[in-house]
């Protein structure tokens, strides 16, 4: 069925389940956020076994799905992977240094004899949540705002700047999303905490600092989202391929784009709403609908800057490096194969699914964290 | 040639690579092979309901989640990798390449991080058949991780289903199956997991040996040994039956890993395979004409090399200098002429990018010489060898030369994998008999030989990669992409101060896994069930 499509309908087709996977690792992040709340929610050992454990029966999946955005993004845009992974060297080196640190923090922490003591790998936790919100945030930020390559007639790429990447976090705009990120995953990790912790102590400290992480995520998010409305953007031609600069480019293409606007104005409603809520009343179910906003939102900004003829990684160093859903993708067979296997996806998200369902039935509480026959961290 | 290089850079992201894969490579096989161990264990505690072998399940279970965590720490850096250091490679194979990576992600990776939940924490929350499918089922993803790795690991040692597309400068997949099942994939999948059911027979057998030595949990240890050792066995066989099988494809096509893992120069017919060699002076370098092996000693099993390599005990086994020079009798292409004629593909390519909007006569001409399957498959299939074209024939000679592996280290790795396969295979053998007939808690030397195994299995595992992987030099895709030309552009010293960050970091959580792991297996299944 999917040889029968048009290479076009397969980059699309691409371009949305990449940008999924990123909405989705997103929200996610809400492990991250909540690694650098150990402290600030936890005030006893005990609080804070809690919560490495809530966080620590999800990290994998976050883990799990930036691994996968990888892979895949490699899979279907091969010249996006190898553009930006080897050009923008020290900000994913960063990122990836930060995610080694979390892989072994849970499972280490509270073993006897673990070397470098459970405050450091506490602090592992601290910086994997700090940095790794940041800088993705940060990186995706250069979607619109452009980053110094060039692209030779072979595809071999190179990059202009002998920062490698690190200069994309002393830009502003990128900087206001990669805050965003960060606050946004501090206010989920709040939520999810809210829900799936039964402690009177840690539910009134996670509504407090609600309101604390609220404000910063929306002034943060409202200068990303107002700059990116006003800046010019990276305009394809559909016949020629030529990039030009175009005014405006971003709010037209909010215009052109119906569907992802509406999305888009969801999504945000969806994540304020709930947060408010959570701050006014007693609602533990707020993870939820803040959940699914984030996904929104992240996606429409995604199909905002690959879709309506749009450069989604742009090199500000030569506009005609820039790289567009057709020039980079993969070729129509591995479209065609991967395809395929993504069909796999509502299976893989089925079970996952079920399994947490049959065992997450109750919240965590302190006497969980005693009992015989468990894994604790 | 060589003049646009940068070969520091070159060196600094293969020694980044290759550190990076050993340490994965460290953690990565116990968690193949303790998979199923523990799932065998607790199928039995689910037929039996006997207590005594869930605790048996659950001490092995908390080691596995221990090794597994870093194994996927140090997992993460390799998918990224491809990317960050070796950019220009992920073009020109990402079409091929990154499809096993997406695939591992979306059917193994979920599949094993879901079910080690259940695993770890859904004892007593979901009933005792749930819990143990969820073991096998993580098992299973562990396997499926490997799977997908290796079809693209294979696949940069053997290199087909494609179609080099040369307006977008790339090789292109036209055959998904012929990749995933092509004879080096099957191998190497078989092989290397396997290996890894080995190493961690090895590991259950010997730990569990210590605490006989100690004198504690005796019940525990004796069925601990039982278990592995029966694995052993089996996976013992079923590693060196694919080892033969990797080897003897490894001689059809790589001959030349092949020659530099028996450090064979002059091709033979009823050529003798090495059983035991040591090396005198180290050869030449750079190699040339006149090169050879000097051996302080050797001990050979005749004939055996060509009847490994080709099933007939008076097969030609082609050595070094046949393939770099060429050997008319048996038909053997020399690196020479490959060099020419990789040279000319390349100033196909060349001349058809610098037609493009130029004319568009000579633009089409070059264009359809892709489609020409005769030039295909007698020109642009050695591709890769221009870039060791030199118009000055003896210079290109020794340039030919440079297309040979490290010798030795191919050679002794191979061996000592060898070697260590046949003493495990023996080790499970007795030590199965005497926990079966005897009293092996007695039985003191056959303890220590089993503890004093287990790193000895870490040695054999690596060896193999350092052959697979030493042994394909100077390529990163056989044939086709040197290794030298497969670089991202970036400073070596970014490499370098990366390469030193790697090794701390992970040398610090290698010490913490280790001392984590000491501590509890010293605490023993008792306490190993709870904290
Ligand atoms: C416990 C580990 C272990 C043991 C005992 C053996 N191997 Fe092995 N071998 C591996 C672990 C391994 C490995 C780590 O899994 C490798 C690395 C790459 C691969 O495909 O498997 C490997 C590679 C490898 C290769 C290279 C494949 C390639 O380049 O693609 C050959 C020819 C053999 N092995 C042959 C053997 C033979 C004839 C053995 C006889 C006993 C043997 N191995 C035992
Ligand atoms: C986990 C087991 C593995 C180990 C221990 C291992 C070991 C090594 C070693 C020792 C080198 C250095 C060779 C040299 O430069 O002389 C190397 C290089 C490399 N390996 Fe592996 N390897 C492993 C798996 C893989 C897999 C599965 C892939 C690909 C899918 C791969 C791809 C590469 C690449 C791209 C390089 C760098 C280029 C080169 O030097 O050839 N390796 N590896
Ligand atoms: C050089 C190429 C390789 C890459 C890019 C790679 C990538 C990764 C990544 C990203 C993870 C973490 C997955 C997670 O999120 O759970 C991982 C874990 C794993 N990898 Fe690799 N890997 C490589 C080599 C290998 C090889 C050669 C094997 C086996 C033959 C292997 C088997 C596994 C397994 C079983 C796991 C699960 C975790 C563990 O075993 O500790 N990998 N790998």
């Amino acid at each position: 069925m999917f040889e029968a499509l048009s290479h076009l309908a397969l980059q699309q087709y691409w371009w949305i389940i990449v940008s999924l996977l990123g909405a989705i690792l997103v929200f996610l992040m809400f492990v991250q956020g909540g690694q650098t709340l150990l402290y600030t929610i936890g005030k006893t050992d005990m609080e804070r076994t809690i919560l490495v454990n809530t966080l620590g029966r999800k990290w994998e999946f976050t883990f799990t799905t930036l691994v996968t955005f990888g892979g895949a993004f490699f899979a279907s845009f091969p010249l996006f992977y190898s553009t930006s992974f080897g050009g923008a060297y020290w900000v994913w080196m960063i990122i990836l240094f930060a995610f080694v640190l979390q892989a072994v923090a849970y499972e280490f922490r509270s073993r006897p004899n673990n070397f470098f003591g459970a405050k450091t790998y506490e602090v592992f936790l601290m910086l994997n949540g700090l940095i790794g919100t940041v800088l993705i945030g940060t990186a995706v930020a250069t979607f619109f705002t452009g980053s110094a390559f060039s692209v030779n007639d072979l595809n071999q790429s190179q990059w202009e700047l002998s920062s490698h990447g690190l200069e994309a976090a002393l830009n502003l705009h990128n900087l206001s999303l990669g805050l965003a990120v960060f606050f946004l995953a501090r206010c989920l990790a709040l939520l999810y905490f809210m829900n799936s912790v039964q402690h009177d102590e840690i539910l009134k400290r996670a509504r407090k600092q609600l309101l604390n992480n609220a404000i910063p995520f929306v002034v943060f998010f409202l200068t990303f989202v107002i700059c990116l409305m006003f800046r010019n953007g990276y305009a394809v031609n559909a016949e020629t391929g030529l990039v030009t600069m175009q005014e405006y480019k971003y709010a037209i293409n909010l215009f052109e784009m119906p569907v992802v606007f509406i999305m888009f104005l969801i999504g945000v409603v969806a994540v304020l709403y709930s947060i408010t809520i959570s701050i006014l009343r007693v609602h533990t179910k707020g993870i939820w609908c803040a959940g699914a906003g984030t996904i929104l939102t992240v996606l429409s900004l995604f199909l905002l800057a690959g879709f309506n003829n749009t450069s989604f990684y742009p090199s500000s160093f030569d506009l005609q490096s820039s790289l567009t859903i057709q020039n980079s993708s993969s070729s129509h067979f591995t479209l065609t194969v991967m395809s395929y296997v993504s069909l796999m996806v509502p299976f893989v998200i089925a079970y996952i699914w079920y399994v947490w369902k049959s065992i997450n039935n109750k919240p965590i509480d302190e006497e969980e964290m005693g009992e015989e026959d468990l894994h604790v961290y | 040639m060589f003049e646009s290089i940068d070969f520091a850079l070159v060196n600094w992201s293969r020694a980044q690579f290759a550190l990076t894969a050993m340490f994965h490579w460290l953690f990565v096989p116990l968690t193949l092979g303790l998979g199923f161990i523990i799932a065998f264990m607790e199928t039995i505690y689910v037929r039996t309901g006997d207590p005594e072998w869930k605790r048996i399940t659950k001490f092995w279970m908390k080691l596995f989640g221990i090794n597994f965590a870093i194994g996927v720490a140090t997992g993460i850096i390799l998918e990224f990798e491809f990317g960050t250091n070796w950019s220009n490679y992920s073009w020109f194979v990402g079409d091929i390449f990154g499809a096993p990576l997406a695939i591992e992600g979306i059917m193994a990776f979920f599949l094993e991080s879901t079910f080690i939940a259940v695993m770890f924490f859904g004892w007593g929350k979901v009933s005792k058949r749930f819990h143990l499918t969820a073991t096998w089922l993580t098992a299973i993803g562990a396997n499926l991780s490997a799977l997908w790795i290796l079809v693209a690991n294979a696949w940069m040692q053997n290199p087909i289903g494609m179609k080099f597309n040369p307006e977008m400068a790339r090789n292109e997949m036209v055959n998904f199956w012929d990749i995933v099942l092509s004879e080096t994939a099957v191998n190497k999948f078989l092989h290397t997991t396997t290996s890894g059911y080995v190493l961690a027979s090895v590991f259950v057998v010997g730990v569990s040996a210590w605490f006989l030595l100690k004198k504690r949990h005796i019940l525990f240890a004796k069925r601990s040994i039982v278990i592995g050792s029966v694995f052993g066995i089996v996976s013992s066989i079923m590693v060196i039956a694919s080892g033969d099988g990797s080897a003897r494809e490894v001689a059809k096509n790589q001959p030349m890993k092949f020659a530099a893992m028996e450090s064979l120069y002059e091709g033979q017919t009823n050529a003798p395979l090495i059983a035991i060699g040591l090396f005198g002076k180290p050869h030449d370098t750079p190699m040339h004409r006149k090169s050879d092996q000097d051996f302080l000693m050797k001990i050979e099993i005749p004939n055996m090399l060509s009847y490994m390599a080709f099933l007939k005990v008076d097969a030609f086994v082609p050595g070094i200098k046949d393939l770099v020079l060429g050997n008319e009798d048996y038909n053997i292409m020399s690196y020479k002429e490959k060099i020419k004629r990789g040279y000319e593909a390349q100033q196909v390519l060349k001349a058809f990018k610098e037609a493009k909007g130029v004319d568009a006569v000579e633009y089409n001409r070059l264009k359809a010489k892709f489609d020409d399957k005769h030039w295909v498959e007698n020109y642009f299939r050695y591709f890769g060898y221009g870039n060791y074209y030199d118009p000055n024939p003896e210079q290109l000679e020794l340039n030919a030369f440079k297309i040979v592996p490290p010798i030795s280290l191919s050679f002794y790795a191979f061996h000592i994998m060898v070697a260590l396969g046949g003493h495990f295979l023996l080790l499970f053998i007795v030590i199965l008999y005497f926990a079966l007939y005897s009293r092996i808690e007695n039985k003191k030397l056959v303890l220590y030989t089993a503890l004093w195994t287990i790193p000895f299995a870490y040695i054999a595992s690596q060896s193999g990669w350092v052959v697979a992987e030493v042994g394909r030099q100077p390529w990163v895709i056989q044939d086709l992409m040197p290794t030298m030309t497969a670089v991202s552009k970036i400073d070596t010293s970014s490499v370098m101060i990366t390469f030193g960050l790697f090794t701390i970091t992970f040398v610090g959580l290698a010490i913490a896994e280790v001392r984590i792991m000491v501590k509890q297996i010293k605490n023993g299944p008792k306490e190993g069930g709870n904290k």
